[in-house]
């Protein structure tokens, strides 16, 4: 298809383009895209001759992807323009809805091997670009105007006040005076109202304290200007401003194309086939009820719990338990929520609403109703102590002054509230959490915030989930055991299950990929029965591989822990069985027993059966908490028993069936092996190659509580010297001037260094 | 000394030329996406030569 259109070029940009389309490609898949309702819901803007739309397309990795993407509109006339955004894994596409419709250009993205993820939730992301867009305006208006403050007040700190030229002095005030009203009333105003939300609510926050140095230090300055008593410090008050906004822009740097707050709405589909009586109509799946017939084609997720009606159902649970082999269910079984159909398309009857199904009840417990009350930054009481500090000595720099010399009473109690700017104790602790969020995410530990991090220092318990987490999903191991099987008797198997969709055969033909075999082999009579096994004759001899009850062998081997057992019966003899079973990601073991020196308390919550528990014994040694067959709710009370013991829990886990965990963890980190794809609700998102380094991500967490430690120390030093000048009255502008910038420079780069250097110290990148 | 008073003035209105010209390139979306456009920019050339020469489909007469 791309040779037709002249897009043969595609593959010129990069060795390894394009990953294809997985699995069949079924028409019918995104009929629910004709319904008006959900239409409406995804598109941006519509009129009779364009329509606008965004897609987030998490296949996209390539610059190749960018190329094909960008020339949509020569395979489909009907486009107009496609604008891609590789950050966030977005194309805006406009087309013309006379010539296309919103169904066909979702058909051919997914034809093209990017099938976007559409969600209910899509299209209520908007506001937060615009948001960043007025911070970034704060920002430029702030350094504009500083800057050339700073540079109309040098003639001031050089000759102490004393222009020669009459009418200089007096225009570069003014001047002054009027570069910082923007600042003031424009870049300063997020940072005012939220000191005022939070007076409001009788809560004193960091921006409290700031919001009273800026206004002091305006309206001293002012006064000084229009009486024409000196100067001001116009320049010290725009910096504290421009220096805040940096931080705050340095710190809420996030990662545009994660999603940290999904809940079931984001996963499921959203509308579905149902049948009424005999015809098949499309309905958004929220409309969905009890009783309905539905019809779930190869690839498509089950909507609600429902049982089997018709077909062969083989469903992939990846995203609720993160166990990729499917599970096999047979007529008028129960399937629950959450669930993919591999395979030919199945009729299901619907038991329950998509709100009441089985999976979705975990978000309706209590603790997804409210937000995780996010604990203040231990920066808070810090500056609780700061401010009242502040106050007492400007109460007493007050009375001293009322009673020696009452003349000299407001400029100095004025100048205490300037010089005395919390803005560098605020400033270490942005820079250094938004220096430290940098490198979590080079290690591809990508955190919702900086809260996190100081919720990571605080952990003292971890909790592992197994499947998924500490055990690779896509890799599995395979053991032989029984009688030896020669060169040809492997091929002869290999042969078979080579004719196998099965997951499992799919697994025996991959091992045993690389045995050769001379003579030729021919395959008879090959037939698979769906959950036991499959037969055939391989050159006249009769082979059975299955299930123990399929080839009639109660045996088990034992030792090999859990997986699937897979028995070879060869001209009716039992040789022996496969053993197919998860394999642990390299170096979990390093980092448990890491863990455990450095005085974690570990748990393993797993969701599966007690048969691995010998191989999980000896990873986390015996003292370990090691727990089997938890549901979800199992491990969602297990964390609320260990917090109410007052544990600090933080949790790894992957797939739905955790979200509920990890959403009551204090932290709760999401393994992926698939950055780019689903997650659950989570604070972090690890890349699941990384879990390894737990234990340094951990200490580095907890090291970034001391750089902001030792940097808060440097701070106070800073204004305990400016407060000395202040408390005299003798704060010159000039002092001020310098004392500030200087501070707030230096702290940012010390934390910056200290924080790049423990890093590496740590053994991170 | 006037001549200070210009050149000040002229500083001020060429810093905020520069202040407007940073605030429209945030308001055209210029910072939304830094990576595409440096791929964007290689395409377009390679194309060409092919385009050019595609020969004009003549509808089919039933």
């Amino acid at each position: 298809m791309l040779n037709e259109n002249n897009l043969c070029t595609y593959y010129n940009f990069d060795k390894n383009p394009g990953i294809k389309a997985k699995g069949k490609f079924v028409a019918e898949r995104f009929a629910y895209l004709d319904d008006a309702t959900t239409i409406n819901k995804l598109v941006q803007y519509c009129s009779s001759t364009q329509t606008n739309v965004t897609f987030s397309l998490p296949q996209m990795h390539c610059s190749s992807c960018v190329f094909l993407l960008e020339n949509l509109h020569r395979i489909e006339p009907g486009i107009t323009k496609s604008q891609v955004n590789f950050q966030r894994r977005e194309v805006f596409i406009i087309f013309d809805p006379v010539a296309i419709n919103l169904r066909k250009v979702v058909e051919l993205l997914a034809f093209i091997g990017y099938e976007p993820a559409l969600s209910l939730k899509d299209g209520s992301k908007k506001k937060k670009v615009t948001y960043n867009k007025k911070q970034i305006y704060q920002i430029g208006v702030a350094g504009f105007c500083f800057s050339n403050i700073m540079m109309l007040s040098f003639p001031e700190y050089f000759s102490s006040g004393h222009i020669e030229q009459a009418g200089l002095k007096e225009v570069f005030t003014w001047l002054n005076l009027f570069l910082s009203l923007p600042v003031l009333f424009f870049s300063a105003s997020s940072i005012v109202i939220s000191a005022w939300k939070g007076l409001r609510k009788r809560f004193l926050n960091i921006d409290a304290p700031i919001t009273l140095a800026i206004i002091v230090t305006f309206s001293r300055s002012y006064y000084e200007i229009i009486s024409g008593h000196g100067a001001g410090y116009l320049d010290s008050g725009t910096g504290i401003v421009f220096f805040m906004l940096i931080g705050r822009w340095f710190q809420n740097k996030t990662y545009d194309s994660f999603s940290f707050d999904r809940d079931y709405t984001s996963y499921f589909p959203l509308g579905v086939s149902i049948i009424q009586n005999g015809t098949e109509k499309n309905i958004p799946v929220t409309q969905l009820q009890k009783n309905d017939c539905i019809i779930i084609r190869n690839g498509e997720m089950i909507p609600a719990d429902a049982i089997l009606l018709k077909g062969e159902a083989s469903v992939d649970y990846s995203f609720v338990s993160g166990e990729s082999t499917p599970l096999q269910k047979n007529m008028g079984e129960l399937i629950y929520a959450g669930g993919k159909q591999c395979g030919s398309a199945i009729e299901l009857q619907i038991i329950n609403e998509v709100s009441q199904s089985y999976i979705t009840q975990l978000w309706n417990n209590d603790i997804f109703k409210h937000k995780k009350n996010q604990e203040q930054s231990f920066i808070h009481p810090w500056s609780r102590y700061f401010t009242l500090v502040l106050f007492s000595v400007a109460i007493v720099t007050a009375i001293y002054w009322s009673i020696a010399d009452t003349s000299r009473l407001l400029p100095a109690v004025t100048a205490v509230l300037i010089v005395a700017c919390p803005c560098s104790l605020l400033l270490s602790a942005t820079f250094t959490y938004g220096n430290m969020l940098r490198i979590f995410g080079k290690n591809k530990l990508y955190l919702k915030n900086a809260g996190v991090i100081e919720s990571m220092a605080k952990a003292d318990t971890v909790i592992f989930d197994k499947t998924g987490t500490i055990t690779q999903s896509n890799t599995s191991q395979v053991l032989y055991k029984g009688t030896p099987l020669s060169n040809r008797e492997l091929a002869a198997i290999k042969a078979v299950t080579r004719q196998s969709a099965h997951p499992l055969s799919k697994i025996i033909t991959a091992t045993l990929g690389n045995v050769n075999n001379d003579q030729l082999l021919t395959v008879n009579g090959f037939k698979e029965f769906a959950g036991k096994g499959i037969e055939a004759t391989v050159n006249d001899i009769p082979l059975k591989i299955g299930s123990s009850s399929f080839v009639n062998e109660p045996y088990e081997p034992e030792g090999y822990g859990t997986g699937s057992h897979i028995h070879v019966q060869l001209n009716k003899i039992h040789m022996g069985t496969f053993t197919i079973s998860n394999q642990y990601r390299p170096g979990i073991k390093e980092a448990v027993s890491l863990l455990q020196h450095k005085g974690y308390e570990l748990h393993l919550l797993s969701g599966d059966n007690d048969t691995e528990k010998n191989t999980l014994t000896r990873l986390f040694g015996k003292n370990t908490d090691v727990q089997f067959n938890q549901s979800p709710q199992n491990k969602l009370d297990t964390i609320q028993q260990l917090q109410q013991q007052h544990k600090n829990v933080l949790m790894f886990g992957d797939g739905l069936n955790d979200a509920g965990a990890l959403m009551q963890s204090d932290t709760g980190i999401a393994v992926s092996d698939n950055t780019t794809q689903f997650s659950p609700a989570c604070d972090a998102i690890i890349d699941g190659a990384n879990i390894r380094l737990a234990p340094q991500l951990l200490a580095y967490a907890k090291a970034g509580k001391k750089i902001v430690a030792a940097s808060f120390i440097l701070s106070i030093l800073y204004n305990v010297a400016g407060l000395s000048f202040a408390v005299q009255g003798t704060l010159a502008p000039i002092v001020a001037a310098i004392l500030m910038p200087a501070s707030s420079i230096s702290i940012v780069l010390l934390v910056t260094l200290l924080s790049s250097f423990t890093a590496k110290r740590i053994g991170l990148k | 000394m006037s001549a200070l008073f210009v050149l000040i003035s002229i500083s001020i209105v060429v810093a905020s030329s520069f202040l407007a010209a940073f605030l429209w390139s945030v308001n055209k979306g210029q910072y939304d996406d830094d990576y595409t456009p440096s791929v964007r920019m290689l395409f377009d050339d390679e194309i060409k030569p092919v385009t050019t020469t595609i020969p004009k489909e003549v509808p089919k007469k039933i």
